[in-house]
């Protein structure tokens, strides 16, 4: 599926301004005069998209209208035909989710002389940081340093970032990029050992430490692979839907389901560390999205239910640039590497409209004006909008090869549709990517519940309202590690008491007085609604869920 | 302008070409343009198995199809391929292979050590079908080779890109997993073979004599006013 012929006028324009765009550059925008773009453009900032919670400990607080939903659904479970005296797993630390944050949690956990359990929804590894693809910071270059990384963190987060929570970040990264390395993990790096490092948007320095555009694969195989060969225990296919509290008001364990079967079990634990990652299936507003199937905000409605307080999650990370064609990987990541290397963003006359490495939020928002407002993007087929990423121009700057080394995934996703990144651009816009804030929590992983941990995506405060690329990725290795050390501590010394569901009773009965009683959306969700309903098995479907956005998943 | 000038560009659902397909079978009418994922999921399939990342890089979607006329067994990712007419498919789910269990640190990078946790893997005689399985298109024969030769080098380069999707053990008449000996020679490679680092050493050890405290001690006191200033002046460095 090549370009369409009426776009190659335009593709023929971003040949024709290659050359003289070798030497240009955009000036960035101040951090002063930023907020006009976002607040026009910005998804975030459009009013109806979110809505004041009702109950529980952020209410009064906006969020978007699909994850205020979740929050305020009821439980999966009856509390009353569940036997707590039943257990079917008995152990320190229960870990939910198995993604990075979760396998990195399990290893220190034992390491720390725990009994742990790994659950998770899909298979283990199956998860955001398998996709991740730009790298992870440390400010390990001689010329960087971790304030300057502080530095960069804080202006990216738009001053909205924890100061101590950005200090864990940018001090316990180098260690992270070691201690990887020790388990296993190929970095890309120069001759003389030195890690070959790019500079992703709002980084003041080249900081990102990467293997290819393979990244979380290489890292996340090595995880699983560790978790295997230590013997660590793993149920698959086993989502939690609720946490089990005990009566002293702590979070002692969990009940899973077997998504198959729908078989529950029960898990008593002294501590549970929530690491379920991000939020993209929600599709907020209809945008396609980076993220795997299973990120669907679970841990936020779980930690949420028992109390746990959340922060910045009024903001989504939109990503600049994620694939608008072809519509078989519409949503697709186009890492921001591609930007570090050199590509410009290009609108249908081959021109820069904004600095290609603008934090994430800003580019975003530039996108949208221009396709919007200045009516410089290129339509796709199916009606989606996009704007080019000159993807050749990085060849031009480090020399013939270079993409192909470099950005191998890159190169065959867009190969299997016949599209030569090589050669020709790529049409990108903003998708649906991370969830900035979470849980609220501290630099050592706890919450303002006893009992309960987060690391990773999950979390909110280390990037405030808005992420830089590849502080991501060091997040979750760094409070994956941080809560693993805690977790496995606090089962040490904590003393369980009898274990009790009356939270969801509890919960229920504030649904109710919130006058919420009404037939109330299930969650956590699990999974994403794709299959399609039998009822529209016959009707207008493609035009109505094919253009209407529903199934704008790739 | 770069916009479908008619409507014989835009797809609307009458022009949306269907084509036929077989799901385990069963007949089904699917719009042109999917993947054989979104194309399961149109035909009513909720899946649980075979689906993670959706984006080419969890390996959790490796298949097999072939077509109604054609009994000969492809191989792909059904999140990227795309649905051709007359395709039989099928929903295989990943079965993981049994894997030994060892500890890097115990271990040498050499061809010795690789054979003693996969000992079989000298049975390899050589079929290919490995290779004609990768729907990565990895020479994955040629780095089973390079294996049993100790080149470690070699396997991690040409094994890189491995989503572990298991469709080369699957296929492997010997019952060999060169996903899992691939993954001990990244990980051995990783470890032990590539040149040392010592920028990362040297901040290390700086970062934990507190040589950064006070700078950033310094940052998270001063008022916001004067760590915006500090921000828009930081240098960026160009490379
Ligand atoms: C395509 C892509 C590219 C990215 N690129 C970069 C980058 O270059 N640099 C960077 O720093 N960051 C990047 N990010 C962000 C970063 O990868 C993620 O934020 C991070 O990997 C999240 O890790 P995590 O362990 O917190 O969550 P995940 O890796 O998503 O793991 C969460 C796990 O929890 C499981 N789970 C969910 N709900 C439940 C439940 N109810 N019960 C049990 N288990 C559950 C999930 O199935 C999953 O396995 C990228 C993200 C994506 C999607
Ligand atoms: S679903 Fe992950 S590779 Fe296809």
């Amino acid at each position: 599926m090549p370009y369409p012929v009426y776009m190659e006028q335009s593709i023929r324009n971003v040949e024709d301004t290659r050359k003289r765009r070798l030497k240009e550059e955009l000036p960035r925008i101040p951090v002063g005069e930023r907020m006009p773009v976002l607040q026009e453009f910005h998804p975030d900032f459009i009013e109806t998209s979110m809505r004041e919670l009702l109950v529980g400990p952020n209410k009064g607080d906006r969020t978007p209208n699909e994850l205020a939903d979740l929050l305020e659904g009821n439980s999966h479970i009856d509390p009353g035909k569940i036997d707590l005296t039943r257990i079917d797993y008995d152990v320190d630390v229960l870990i939910v989710g198995a993604g990075g944050a979760g396998a990195a949690a399990a290893l220190i956990a034992q390491e720390n002389g725990a009994n742990v359990l790994l659950v998770t929804k899909l298979r283990l590894g199956d998860a955001n940081t398998v996709g991740y693809q730009g790298g992870t910071q440390a400010a390990d270059r001689l010329d960087d340093s971790p304030a300057l990384h502080y530095l960069d963190t804080m202006g990216g987060a738009r001053f909205t970032a924890d100061p101590k929570l950005v200090e864990a970040l940018v001090k316990d990264a180098p260690d992270v990029i070691r201690w990887l390395e020790a388990l296993g993990v190929n970095w890309d790096k120069k001759p003389d050992g030195s890690m070959a490092e790019v500079a992703l948007a709002g980084e003041a320095i080249p900081r990102c430490h990467c293997a290819r555009d393979y990244t979380g694969l290489e890292v996340m195989r090595v995880l699983r692979d560790e978790v295997r060969c230590r013997n660590i225990n793993y149920v698959e296919f086993a989502p939690a839907i609720e946490l089990i509290m005990d009566d002293k008001g702590q979070v002692a364990g969990a009940v899973l389901v077997n998504l198959e079967t729908n078989e529950l079990s029960l898990v008593r634990a002294k501590a549970v560390v929530m690491a379920t990652g991000g939020i993209g299936r929600l599709h907020i507003q209809g945008f396609p999205t980076t993220n795997h199937y299973g990120a669907t905000a679970d841990g936020l409605v779980l930690a949420y239910r028992v109390g746990c307080p959340l922060v910045d999650t009024d903001t989504m990370q939109y990503h600049p640039t994620c694939a608008a064609y072809p519509l078989a990987i519409l949503g697709l990541l186009v890492t921001e590497k591609v930007r570090g290397l050199g590509a410009q963003v290009l609108d249908i006359d081959g021109e820069q409209f904004a600095h290609p490495l603008e934090p994430r939020d800003v580019l975003a928002s530039c996108i949208i004006r221009e396709c919007k407002e200045h009516g410089k993007g290129i339509t796709t087929p199916t009606g989606e909008l996009g704007v080019w990423l000159d993807s050749p121009r990085i060849d031009m700057i480090h020399g013939e090869g270079t993409v192909a080394q470099n950005l191998p995934a890159m190169v065959r996703q867009f190969g299997r549709f016949d599209i030569d990144i090589t050669k020709e651009p790529m049409l990108v816009y903003p998708g649906l990517h991370y969830q900035n804030g979470g849980i609220k929590f501290s630099p050592d992983g706890a919450t303002a519940v006893p009992g309960l941990f987060a690391a990773g995506e999950v979390e909110g405060g280390v990037h405030g309202k808005n992420r830089l690329g590849g502080n991501s990725s060091l997040d979750l290795f760094v409070f994956g590690r941080r809560v693993g050390k805690s977790a496995a501590q606090h089962a040490k010394e904590v003393r369980l008491g009898k274990l009790t569901l009356d939270h969801v009773r509890q919960w229920q009965r504030e649904l109710k007085k919130a006058g919420l009683t009404q037939v109330r959306p299930i969650s956590p969700k699990l999974l994403p609604d794709y299959a399609r309903q039998p009822h529209d098995y016959l009707a207008d479907y493609v035009t109505e869920r094919l253009h209407a956005g529903q199934i704008k998943v790739a | 302008m770069a916009e479908p000038q008619d409507s014989t560009q835009v797809k609307t659902e009458k022009e949306a070409k269907m084509l036929d397909i077989y799901v385990m079978g069963k007949h089904y009418q699917v719009p042109e343009g999917l993947t054989i994922m979104t194309a399961l999921e149109y035909c009513g399939y909720r899946l649980i198995r075979g689906c993670g990342c959706r984006a080419a890089f969890c390996g959790a979607c490796g298949t097999v199809y072939n077509f109604k006329n054609d009994p000969v067994l492809r191989y792909a990712l059904a999140c990227q391929k795309l649905i051709e007419q007359d395709m039989y498919l099928t929903q295989i789910p990943f079965f993981p292979a049994a894997k030994p269990g060892y500890g890097l640190e115990k271990m040498e990078p050499t061809g010795e050590q690789i054979l003693k946790i996969y000992p079989e893997i000298i049975t390899c005689f050589g079929c290919n079908n490995c290779t004609k399985s990768c729907p990565q298109e990895l020479e994955v024969m040629e780095f089973m080779s390079a294996a049993i030769r100790g080149d470690l080098e070699q396997v991690t380069a040409k094994s890189f890109d491995c989503l572990m999707c298991g469709l080369c053990a699957a296929r492997c008449p010997q019952g060999l997993v060169p996903y899992n000996v691939a993954l001990l020679c990244r990980r051995l490679h990783g470890r032990y073979l590539t040149p040392h680092s010592r920028h990362v050493d040297e901040r290390i050890a700086e970062i934990e004599a507190g040589k950064f405290d006070v700078e950033i001690e310094e940052l998270q006191k001063m008022s916001l006013e004067e760590l915006k200033r500090r921000f828009d002046e930081r240098p960026i460095l160009k490379e």
